[in-house]
């Protein structure tokens, strides 16, 4: 029942032949080699793959902060690989939110700051993102922790603020490089489920790890080698994604 | 980004480095204390001069004999070389001139001067009951010079604080008589110490009837005729009237030159104006240094934040924005710096004031607003660098610097 042009229709990310190449003095990196990958909204995915197999390299472009050499990339059905610098700035901070591996909290400012930052950058008035940040607050748990500096918080929490965070601009996605990658077993397992709720709210998770246990909880496991995609497979479905690719 | 955010954003950036932020300000301090207090001290020189100028008398036209001017090769070169003399009757007849409220010929020389076995080397000064009102000094003891006749001169002699102190050191000097080469003076008053004056020191002057003096040094001409105009707006008329008088008097030939205090007075203001500009320059030069510091702050400053510059732009900052914001945490730095260093400024001409007294080190307005005006420049200019190079940033590489 799947036909291909629907599911091209219904796709929130579709990228063709994605390439990024690095040049390091004589050697050239080909970090990205023809990448092609269709997402829907609200999907799970987990990017798998050792180190230097360019999955970071793949969040960056996903997320716009990195711009791919050869290929192109359709957000929500726009090309948002020729956008101008600042219109791809604006792309970022309405649909995509970032989760990082140590946190990128601002040392100087409060978890309810850190949380309102986003919103600061896009000019929303004050009185409207003290609400929005309260609601986060109390939503993540951390509304003893409003006035706490990053210093003052466990690792736990400032991954829930920085989740917070990512989330406070309603995006249609979330980035999460190796979220887990620097939490105990039990935190992590706690930020996962967080995400996992997210996700379940209809928010489009991407994860990349090279967590295995971590990368089997995603609905769809995409493996990366070499800057290719070598293996694409939905839980359950059991049909290849790469097939109609 | 909202301003109130943008200013809230840099304070915070800035306070989150409290010793950067220290550095940045003292630097821009003390370069606009630097202008402050050395356009004070350029200013005050230049009230100290005016005020000095002022107490040689108001209103006042000097005529000397000679052209001191070049006024190049016509006619009259020829037929004449030397200028005619300036004499008592020229003075004379300045007074007729409508705006001339009063005239003072002077003539100097120099005589020892004795009484009992004391000697002195003195300047004598030989002019008229005028020169008082003229000069605008006071009496200490007795009297001024006698009005009389300009060509006959009473043996009477008024002398100046010091020359009294020296003379008469232990006795009073009125009644005294004073010993002049073969001539012998009644001292008939004393001056009240003037302090400083301008060229020659008043207080040690000797003065007797311009006619006696004439006589004394055998001599007829003037050494100057001191002028009176009527008032402040009648100088130029009475320079030009000085000049048509003693022209007419001497053969058509314009042998005398006129000068007015405030002629004198614009050359030292325009003299002292340039040096203040000047002290003013170095002082600029001093807060462009405090620009370069800034720039260098600045520059540290985003190599310290890449990591945070990296996740604004990760978060949906623009470029301009993250541009803004840095320029933003200049300025204000700037700014903050500027009014620092304009306290300090104030201070240092407060203690020029309260060291020297007599010195009037006040900045004045127009150095105070260019002080602050090129400091927030300067911190706007050099940030500019700092602020593009964070823009510019590729978020990529900085994030991943952990």
């Amino acid at each position: 029942m799947a036909a291909v042009p629907a599911s091209v229709a219904a796709a929130q990310i579709e990228l063709d032949r994605i390439e990024r190449v690095f040049r390091l003095g004589d050697s050239v990196v080909h970090a990205l080699a023809g990448i092609d990958l269709r997402i829907s909204p609200g999907e799970y995915i987990a990017v798998m793959g050792p180190s230097g197999s360019g999955k970071s390299t793949l969040l960056n472009v996903l997320g716009l902060l990195d711009r791919p050499d050869a290929g192109t990339y359709r957000l929500e059905g726009r090309d948002v690989t020729t956008l101008s610098a600042d219109e791809q700035a604006r792309v970022r901070s309405h649909r995509i939110g970032f989760v990082f591996q140590s946190f990128h909290l601002v040392p100087r400012l409060t978890a309810a700051e850190n949380i309102a930052l986003p919103m600061v950058l896009a000019g929303i008035p004050a009185r409207e993102r003290d609400l929005r940040v309260r609601k986060a607050l109390d939503g993540f748990g951390l509304a003893d922790r409003a006035e706490h500096r990053p210093d003052q918080l466990s690792g736990g929490q400032r991954q829930r603020v920085a989740i917070a965070r990512a989330t406070i601009m309603q995006p249609a996605m979330l980035l999460a490089d190796e979220p887990t990658g620097n939490l105990d077993r039990a935190t992590g397992e706690e930020v996962m489920r967080l995400l996992e709720a997210l996700n379940g709210a209809g928010v489009t998770l991407l994860v990349v790890t090279h967590d295995a246990a971590l990368g089997a909880r995603a609905h769809r496991r995409v493996m990366m080698q070499d800057g290719a995609i070598t293996l694409d497979e939905t839980r359950g479905a059991g049909a290849a994604e790469d097939a109609c690719a | 980004m909202r301003a109130r955010d943008l200013v809230a954003f840099a304070v915070g950036a800035a306070s989150g480095n409290r010793l950067r932020t220290a550095l940045l300000m003292l630097a821009m301090a003390i370069g606009v204390a630097a202008v402050v207090t050395l356009t004070a001290l350029g200013d005050g020189a230049r009230r100290y001069v005016e005020r000095e100028f002022s107490a040689i008398g108001s209103n006042l036209v000097i005529v000397l004999p000679g052209r001191t001017e070049t006024g190049g090769i016509n006619p009259g070169s020829f037929v004449s070389t030397t200028p005619r003399d300036l004499t008592v009757d020229d003075a004379r007849a300045l007074l007729r001139a409508p705006s001339v409220l009063r005239a003072a010929p002077l003539t100097v020389g120099t005589s020892e001067l004795s009484v009992g076995g004391r000697l002195r080397e003195g300047m004598v000064v030989g002019t008229t009951a005028e020169f008082i009102e003229v000069r605008q000094f006071k009496m200490a003891q007795g009297q001024f010079l006698p009005r009389e006749d300009w060509g006959r001169g009473s043996p009477v002699m008024v002398i100046g604080a010091k020359l009294r102190a020296e003379l008469f050191p232990n006795e009073t000097a009125l009644g005294q008589f004073v010993r002049v080469g073969d001539r012998r003076f009644r001292v008939i008053g004393v001056l009240a110490a003037t302090g400083s004056g301008l060229g020659m020191n008043t207080d040690e002057l000797a003065l007797v009837p311009v006619s006696v003096a004439q006589a004394m040094f055998n001599t007829n001409t003037l050494f100057r005729i001191l002028v009176e105009a009527r008032n402040r707006d009648a100088i130029e008329v009475t320079k030009r009237q000085a000049a048509e008088i003693i022209k007419a008097r001497h053969d058509g030939e314009e042998d005398v030159t006129v000068i007015t205090q405030d002629a004198l007075l614009a050359t030292f203001d325009r003299l002292i104006g340039t040096l203040t500009l000047g002290v003013a320059g170095i002082a600029a030069i001093s807060l462009a240094v405090a620009g370069i510091l800034v720039m260098n702050v600045m520059l540290v400053s985003v190599a310290q934040r890449r990591s945070e510059i990296g996740l604004l732009k990760a978060l949906g900052a623009s470029g301009s924005t993250i541009r803004t914001a840095f320029l933003v945490e200049a300025a204000l730095l700037s700014a903050a710096g500027a009014v620092i260093g304009y306290a300090l400024g104030l201070a240092g001409a407060a203690v020029i004031r309260a060291l020297y007294p007599v010195f009037p080190a006040y900045p004045p307005d127009w150095a105070v607003l260019a002080g602050l005006g090129t400091a927030l420049a300067t911190g706007m200019l050099f940030g500019v660098l700092p602020a593009r190079r964070a823009a510019r940033l590729d978020p990529v590489a900085a994030l991943a610097k952990r």
